[in-house]
């Protein structure tokens, strides 16, 4: 992980020297009622000037970020233990923390750094977690992330996600000058590297299983193609230009196929499967209507797609063996579109009309397909789930912009993710 | 021949401007005689422009780059969620289905748009299902297939901004780009 994020860095300024992007800033908009009180105290930091930033403030911004914790702000905290033997659990008690992070960062020579932490309860006074490890200084701030991971799994049982990056397109530029890029980030905004950018649109950003290439759609001929660019050495490469359409790429698990969507001469788009090694394709829906935006299921023999087959778009799944018939699973609505699998494909993320607007909903795949509209938007769209199924996050406007926002699978807690440049769109989430 | 061909497209392009003031205002107003130049390969935003001018002028300008005439309009704007062609843009399409009939070395790319509401990947579905509607009823007139290619770019390259119907309108589209 450590070796992966570090080339990515170096590629990011070997293409792009400036690091003048603007960082999106999170607000959370709406947070949980039932959220877990935690103090991060500030880590000790022995050594003077040590740590490039503050790496417990970065462990709580992740926590409280979550929605799932209220954070002790630090101006409250009466003393400041760095180690479990010095903290007075009845003081944090009375304050009513449930759970204190205390640790230290130290320098080992001006280029690492040693970080160590302890997860106490509160009201137990047990020990929950006790690490040290080492991170050289651009890895120490996904050293924090992690940190904050491990403390979210301990308490919710679910793995953390901040230590994890995200893809996303922002457009700059006026009509009819506009720039697109092609980012990946870090899942809080921060670092944001410029891994591709054009004149013309770049859309539909997919991760490879590996985390390690993107997959998207580039108009940079003024005709749509599919590319694969591997993120350690910005290598890229045209793996679709068919006449008429060349979109919607969908890594299959394995990593070795790419499901898309092409068109006939008369323009009709259907969902294909390419292997990428020898890109021949096998046609997976034959239908006069719009077939597109497809998704593959865990095990890779089930593709979801988009069709309006039946008038207007609806969601549908198909076995990858030729001869199956496609099943319909949307039936709310006049408008259910570009389904995302959660990771453990116990539900779906897609776009939907309601009161006029498009926002993100989620269907059950068991049971009875029960179907929740998660967010109140008029233009919500573009649903990535988090690799650990906790969040989605989406494109929407505000106030006339382009942003990206989050939500928690269950809807009860949103977030907005503000930055100060561009009109941001398709934000994609990587895998662990 | 030339000329009565000339005076057709004038009456046409007259027919097409007293049709349809609406769609023109929310473009660019017509002024005749107007030579801001026509669509070309880098052109989204300049390609609908006036109608008018003298016919004398048209005889030369087989792809409208001059401004002027019914070759001149371009684009084909849609309603909401369709791709059926209305009846005031008959005209413009008669208009260039002759001029790529009466000139078989011309080519033509469509440029299918839509406005931004919706999902980006259904919305290229969208946009390419309007551009074929203009490429069926160009055919229809006699186009060879071989002159006209397709592309969508569905709600990526707006020609206005804006979370508003008045944008929208100018969004829903097809660029008809006559190329090398």
């Amino acid at each position: 992980m450590n070796k992966r994020f570090s080339s990515l860095l170096a590629i990011g300024f070997l293409l792009f020297c400036s690091r003048t992007w603007a960082q999106l800033v999170v607000e959370i908009t709406k947070g949980q009622t039932e959220a877990i009180p935690i103090a991060v105290v500030p880590f000790d930091t022995p050594g003077a000037a040590a740590a490039p930033f503050d790496v417990a403030q970065l462990v709580s911004s992740d926590l409280a970020r979550s929605g799932r914790f209220k954070t002790m702000d630090r101006k409250d905290m009466v003393e400041q233990p760095h180690t479990g033997a010095t903290i007075s659990f009845d003081d944090w008690r009375r304050l009513n923390n449930d759970y204190i992070v205390v640790g230290q960062v130290q320098t080992v020579d001006p280029d690492h750094f040693n970080i160590s932490f302890e997860l106490y309860n509160v009201l137990t006074r047990q020990r929950m977690l006790g690490y040290q490890f080492t991170a050289n200084k651009p890895g120490l701030r996904l050293a924090s992330h992690q940190v904050a991971d491990m403390v979210f799994q301990k308490i919710l049982g679910i793995r953390g996600a901040f230590a994890t990056r995200i893809a996303y397109i922002s457009v700059l530029g006026t009509l009819p000058h506009r720039e697109y890029r092609l980012i990946v980030s870090d899942a809080d905004g921060e670092n944001p590297r410029v891994v591709m950018q054009s004149n013309e649109p770049l859309m539909s950003p997919a991760w490879s299983p590996d985390g390690q290439s993107l997959a998207y759609v580039s108009f940079e001929d003024r005709l749509p193609s599919v590319y694969v660019q591997y993120l350690p050495t910005g290598e890229r490469r045209r793996v679709s230009a068919h006449a008429g359409v060349n979109q919607a790429p969908a890594w299959s698990p394995d990593g070795k196929k790419l499901a898309l969507t092409l068109s006939t001469r008369d323009g009709n788009l259907d969902v294909y499967v390419m292997d990428l090694a020898t890109q021949a394709l096998t046609r997976i829906t034959d239908d006069p209507g719009i077939d597109t935006e497809p998704q593959w299921s865990k095990d890779g023999q089930t593709i979801y797609f988009t069709s309006d087959r039946a008038g207007g778009p609806q969601i549908y799944r198909v076995g990858i063996r030729s001869g199956d018939k496609p099943q319909r699973l949307t039936f709310q609505g006049s408008y259910n579109a570009r389904p995302r699998v959660s990771p453990d494909e116990s539900q779906l993320a897609f776009v939907t009309q309601e009161d006029g607007g498009y926002r993100i909903a989620t269907m059950d795949l068991h049971g009875h397909g029960e179907v929740q509209v998660l967010t109140k938007g008029h233009f919500d769209v573009s649903p990535s789930y988090a690799p650990n199924g906790a969040e989605i996050i989406y494109a929407t406007r505000d106030r006339g912009r382009g942003v990206l926002a989050l939500v928690s699978a269950d809807g009860r807690v949103q977030e907005r993710l503000v930055s100060s440049e561009g009109e941001l769109q398709e934000p994609a989430w990587a895998p662990f | 021949m030339k000329r009565i061909v000339s005076i057709a497209l004038l009456i046409a392009g007259a027919a097409l401007l007293a049709g349809c003031p609406k769609k023109n205002n929310v473009h660019e107003p017509p002024t005749a005689g107007s030579q801001v130049s026509g669509t070309s390969e880098e052109g989204a935003s300049t390609s609908a422009n006036a109608l008018g001018g003298d016919a004398a002028s048209q005889g030369g300008d087989i792809t409208g780059a001059n401004g002027v005439g019914p070759l001149a309009r371009k684009v084909i704007y849609f309603d909401f969620d369709k791709s059926e062609i209305k009846p005031e843009f008959a005209a413009v399409i008669s208009a260039h289905a002759r001029n790529l009939t009466s000139h078989p070395n011309l080519k033509m790319k469509l440029e299918g748009n839509t406005d931004e509401r919706g999902t980006r990947e259904y919305n290229i579905g969208l946009g390419e299902r309007r551009a074929q509607a203009v490429r069926r009823a160009l055919m229809l007139q006699g186009v060879a297939e071989s002159q006209l290619s397709t592309v969508s770019f569905g709600s990526e390259r707006p020609a206005a901004e804006g979370d508003d119907e008045a944008a929208w309108a100018q969004n829903r589209r097809v660029e008809m780009v006559y190329v090398p």
